[in-house]
């Protein structure tokens, strides 16, 4: 007999220790799982103890737990929205009939796809973040990229809980394949182009929590409101951590620039030579940042024309970004959505299916989001008293999926011939110039309440703690 | 005379719109445009529930205003970032008393805000930075949310079983004890855990009437020990906070409710306003009115367990203001416990012919005592009652550390660290 305390060693509130069939699957999963965050973790940190946020339980007293914790004892678990009496299924063709807690066979396959996806990018911004903690800017930001790490972590285990749940053997195989695949390896990648990048440095790193960690927000609300009950409470209580990682990059990136317009109010110059001999990042290649992150983030929400997406809706198991808050039919038959297209060397609106164009739906929510913080950033340059402007690129531009895959758009939105194209692009996109520059800044600061140059420190410590507050202790 | 009152702010140029707190907000009181995240003055009950979640700390604002006019949604939509503090000139041209926090009911002390420090040099005194939001190492294990919109059940019926007048007949205010019997349903509690009530009908935009939160004043083991039922101490309320005449929907609807009626409870609620359970542990309690409920939960624990000579020692004081003694609570009951196991003090600020005195001016005068427990790791402090009295209150007890030679900062964080000092006001 087991002597294994369930409740310690995989903390949930899914009554883990009264499914004996749930358990031997998962505790055959987990030193797997340890063995990969071992290998693929973050490198050099198994020792460090780290001033983390741990959810022990899910309201509000209890998923916001601070204190120092080695990572590798950091209680990964299984943390569920609590259940809403009688919940009704509000969208699709089975809207006003119960949710289901258990998965419909007409829907095991697609279902199984959706989790195994969303499953997939979690261990694989793990690896892609893998070595940025050698080239931390502080020991608060070290601390930020752990916790994105374990919460990161955390989610594949909620979604390799759903796979051996409800999905037997080939939920218990898709388990396993989620620790097999790597980022970046070309026999055996990561599912999704934008999670195979490389993350190589911290303004990237900052970026992509900013840009592709919004992407997991918008994925997973749409995956909240799933007709599949468990889905649904799942990626709810992931939404709550993932706040965090939006946190991280939009801080980051603010961070950045404040340091940079600082550097040019003191040097009384915008001559990006002058700024990066100063050690600082110029805001044009902060601009080409975004463009980059933005452009391959947005590829992530698919094609705009899909019927894949148009099933998921249909049947009830993806929603769209805030549907309890929208006041049409939540069938959306017979109605239409306007998608871009080329034309005779012109970007023009066409109109189609709204059911097909769920995808672009869930795009255009998530630009209207993005842009939001970009003029965030914006104040903080703007408050410098410099006359420039961040700006979101056309969301044609530089796309690699769709009916706009590789169509030459320039960032505001010209269609321009691939001459033009080949002559401008090192304007619009980080050049290798860019990125070595960028890494040359990259070195290891660590101690307490000390930032490296090209950085601000932030306005304020994590949980109220004060900023050279010691949030890592290396042992 | 127009009151004040702390507003919960959002700071709009720190906060990323991460939508954490609308979606943790029990009562609603935060929503959004595309522009910012705001908290509804009317609507916020101050639980904190927001706090600690919030990955930025663009949550934990607050601004002295007048209560009848908070800063609208309206206005906070439109933020860039935060306004200013009000100056005490502001304030009184908005028709405040200069410097003065005028607070609606007399029996709460009164919050000096001049006498205000300022820990960060631009920064108003923050009690609620104090409050801890872990229990005593040694509390109970609480179950919460047992029934309620995200329980398996929205709520569970209670009985009433008892309905008695506690302040005298005759006074202004009347306050209730009512006792609420769960039959063979679930509720298990313990002392400092709240429940709530949901009246019946609806409001004025004909939704359902919000559930009101109401502090447990009997013991984990019943009111009636063995028994499957709770008391609760409810002040029937006829006036707002400026003073309006109103009836309060809920407490008016518990307070006439007669022997044998129904009640739907939701609940129970509260992780961390939990007593010790180690024997040499001492309890400061320092409420008023019905602020009392919670106290005498816990008092009532203690004295069950001495009687059953379960409990080796550790002091009980009790701090307890009211305007007069006809309209305290309790008052009865609490003259007859014995001296050797609760030190009693009143405040009473509406006394003919003496001198009005409030908690906080208690805790001045008990110093002496006070110094040697807030040093005490067995020490846990309880505050309850109205809102206003919190920050009078933790401003006596920096004071009090003060007069003793103590680095309040660090004992102040500690007593949170450690779950050592608990805010419950409302
Ligand atoms: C954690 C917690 C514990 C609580 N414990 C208790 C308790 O043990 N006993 C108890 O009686 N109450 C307690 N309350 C307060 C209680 O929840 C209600 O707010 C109170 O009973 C008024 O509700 P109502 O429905 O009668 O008034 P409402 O109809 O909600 O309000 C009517 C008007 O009165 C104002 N108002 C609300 N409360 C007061 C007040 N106390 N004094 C003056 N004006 C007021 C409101 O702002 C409003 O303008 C507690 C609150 C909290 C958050
Ligand atoms: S303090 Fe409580 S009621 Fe107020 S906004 Fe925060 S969560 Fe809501
Ligand atoms: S939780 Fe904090 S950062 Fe997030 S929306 Fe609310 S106030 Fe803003």
């Amino acid at each position: 007999m087991s002597t294994i305390n369930y409740s310690d060693k995989i903390p949930n509130n899914v009554n883990l220790s009264e499914d004996r069939t749930l358990q031997r699957a998962l505790e055959q999963w987990q030193p797997n799982y340890l063995n990969w965050w071992q290998d693929m973790g973050p490198e050099g940190s198994v020792d460090y103890d780290v001033y983390l946020r741990t959810a022990i339980s899910v309201d509000p007293q209890g998923w916001a737990q601070f204190g120092h914790v080695k990572m590798p004892d950091y209680r990964w678990g299984i943390f569920l929205n609590p259940a809403e009496a009688e919940r009704k299924i509000h969208f699709g063709d089975h809207l006003g009939e119960a949710a289901w807690q258990d998965v419909p066979g007409e829907h095991r396959a697609n279902l199984r796809r959706i989790i195994v996806t969303q499953g997939d990018t979690e261990p694989a911004s793990v690896e892609q973040q893998r070595h940025l903690g050698l080239t931390c800017p502080s020991q608060y930001d070290l601390r930020n990229l752990f916790q994105v790490n374990v919460e990161e972590g955390r989610h594949l285990w909620a979604m390799v809980y759903l796979l051996h749940k409800y999905f037997g053997r080939d939920g218990r195989e898709e388990g396993e394949a989620l620790l097999e695949r790597r980022s970046g390896n070309q026999d055996n990648p990561r599912i999704l182009q934008a999670f195979n990048e490389k993350t190589p440095d911290w303004l990237s790193f900052f970026m992509f929590t900013y840009f592709t960690d919004r992407d997991g927000k918008f994925q997973l609300c749409a995956l909240a409101e799933s007709s599949f009950d468990p889905l649904a409470r799942t990626t709810k209580f992931m939404l709550t951590e993932e706040a965090h990682h939006m946190f991280v990059g939009e801080s980051g990136v603010g961070r950045v620039i404040q340091r940079t317009v600082d550097m040019m109010n003191q040097l009384k110059t915008d001559d990006p030579a002058k700024l990066r001999a100063a050690g600082v990042i110029d805001l044009p290649t902060i601009q080409r940042y975004l463009n980059f992150h933005f452009s391959v983030t947005i590829d992530l929400f698919g094609a705009d024309e899909s019927s894949n997406a148009a099933t998921f809706y249909s049947t009830g198991l993806k929603g769209r970004f805030e549907e309890g808050k929208r006041q049409d039919d939540h069938r959306l038959k017979g109605q239409t959505y306007q998608v871009l297209n080329v034309v005779d060397g012109k970007l023009v609106e066409k109109e189609v299916p709204m059911l097909n164009a769920l995808n672009e739906v869930l795009r255009d929510d998530y630009i209207k989001d993005s842009v939001g913080g970009v003029e965030r950033w914006n104040r903080i340059i703007d408050k410098a008293g410099i006359p420039v402007k961040l700006k979101v690129p056309h969301k044609a531009f530089h796309r690699s999926i769709g009916s706009l895959a590789g169509a030459k758009i320039s960032p505001d939105g010209q269609v321009v011939s691939q001459a033009e194209w080949d002559a401008k692009a090192k304007e619009w996109l980080p050049t290798p110039e860019d990125r070595a520059y960028v890494a040359s800044l990259m070195g290891r600061v660590v101690e307490p309440g000390k930032f490296a140059g090209w950085i601000a420190p932030p306005v304020m410590g994590i949980n109220r703690q004060p900023v050279d507050f010691e949030y890592v202790r290396f042992n | 005379m127009t009151t004040t009152f702390k507003q919960h702010l959002i700071d709009p140029e720190i906060c990323i719109r991460c939508n954490t707190c609308e979606s943790i907000c029990p009562v609603q009181a935060i929503t959004h445009e595309s522009r910012n995240y705001v908290v509804d003055a009317a609507k916020c009950n101050f639980c904190m529930d927001c706090i600690s979640p919030c990955p930025t700390g663009s949550i934990d604002n607050w601004r002295l205003m007048p209560q009848t006019q908070p800063y609208t949604l309206a206005e906070q939509f439109g933020w860039d970032d935060l306004p200013a503090e009000k100056t005490p000139e502001q304030l009184a041209a908005m028709g405040v008393a200069e410097g003065v926090t005028v607070t609606a009911d007399d029996a709460a002390p009164q919050a000096q805000t001049d006498a205000a420090p300022d820990p960060t040099g631009q920064a108003p005194f923050n009690p609620s930075a104090y409050n801890a939001t872990l229990p005593p190492w040694s509390a109970a294990h609480a179950y919460t949310n047992l029934y309620g919109p995200r329980a398996a059940e929205a709520f569970v019926t209670a009985t009433v079983v008892g309905n008695v007048r506690v302040t005298e007949v005759g006074t202004e205010y009347d306050t209730h004890h009512l006792m609420l019997d769960f039959g063979a349903m679930p509720f298990p509690v313990l002392e400092g855990q709240s429940i709530g009530i949901i009246p019946p009908g609806a409001d004025a935009q004909g939704r359902p009437h919000h559930p009101r939160q109401y502090s447990i004043a009997s013991p984990r083991n019943g009111e009636r020990p063995g028994y499957n039922n709770i008391s609760l101490t409810i002040k029937r309320v006829l006036q707002d906070h400026q003073g309006n005449a109103v009836r309060g929907v809920a407490s008016n609807y518990l307070c006439d409710l007669k022997v044998g009626d129904t009640v739907q409870v939701t609940g129970p609620f509260g992780t961390s306003f939990l007593m010790p359970n180690h024997p040499r542990s001492h309890i400061v309690m320092i409420c008023t009115g019905t602020g009392s409920a919670p106290m005498r939960a816990m008092t009532e624990w203690r004295r069950r367990l001495r009687k059953s000579g379960k409990f080796e020692g550790g002091k009980l004081m009790l701090f307890f203001g009211a305007r007069t003694k006809e309209e305290l609570p309790y008052f009865g009951p609490l003259q007859s416990l014995p001296k050797d196991f609760i030190d009693i003090n009143f405040a009473f600020s509406r006394t003919p012919d003496q001198p009005r005195k409030y908690v906080q001016d208690l805790l001045r005068e008990r110093a002496a005592d006070l110094a040697p427990l807030l040093q005490d790791g067995n020490t846990h402090t309880y505050v309850c009652g109205l809102k206003s009295m919190e920050e009078g209150v933790v401003l006596a007890l920096r004071d009090v550390a003060r007069g003793a030679a103590l680095n309040w900062d660090e004992i102040g964080a500690r007593l949170k660290r450690e779950g050592r000092l608990h805010l419950e006001t409302y």
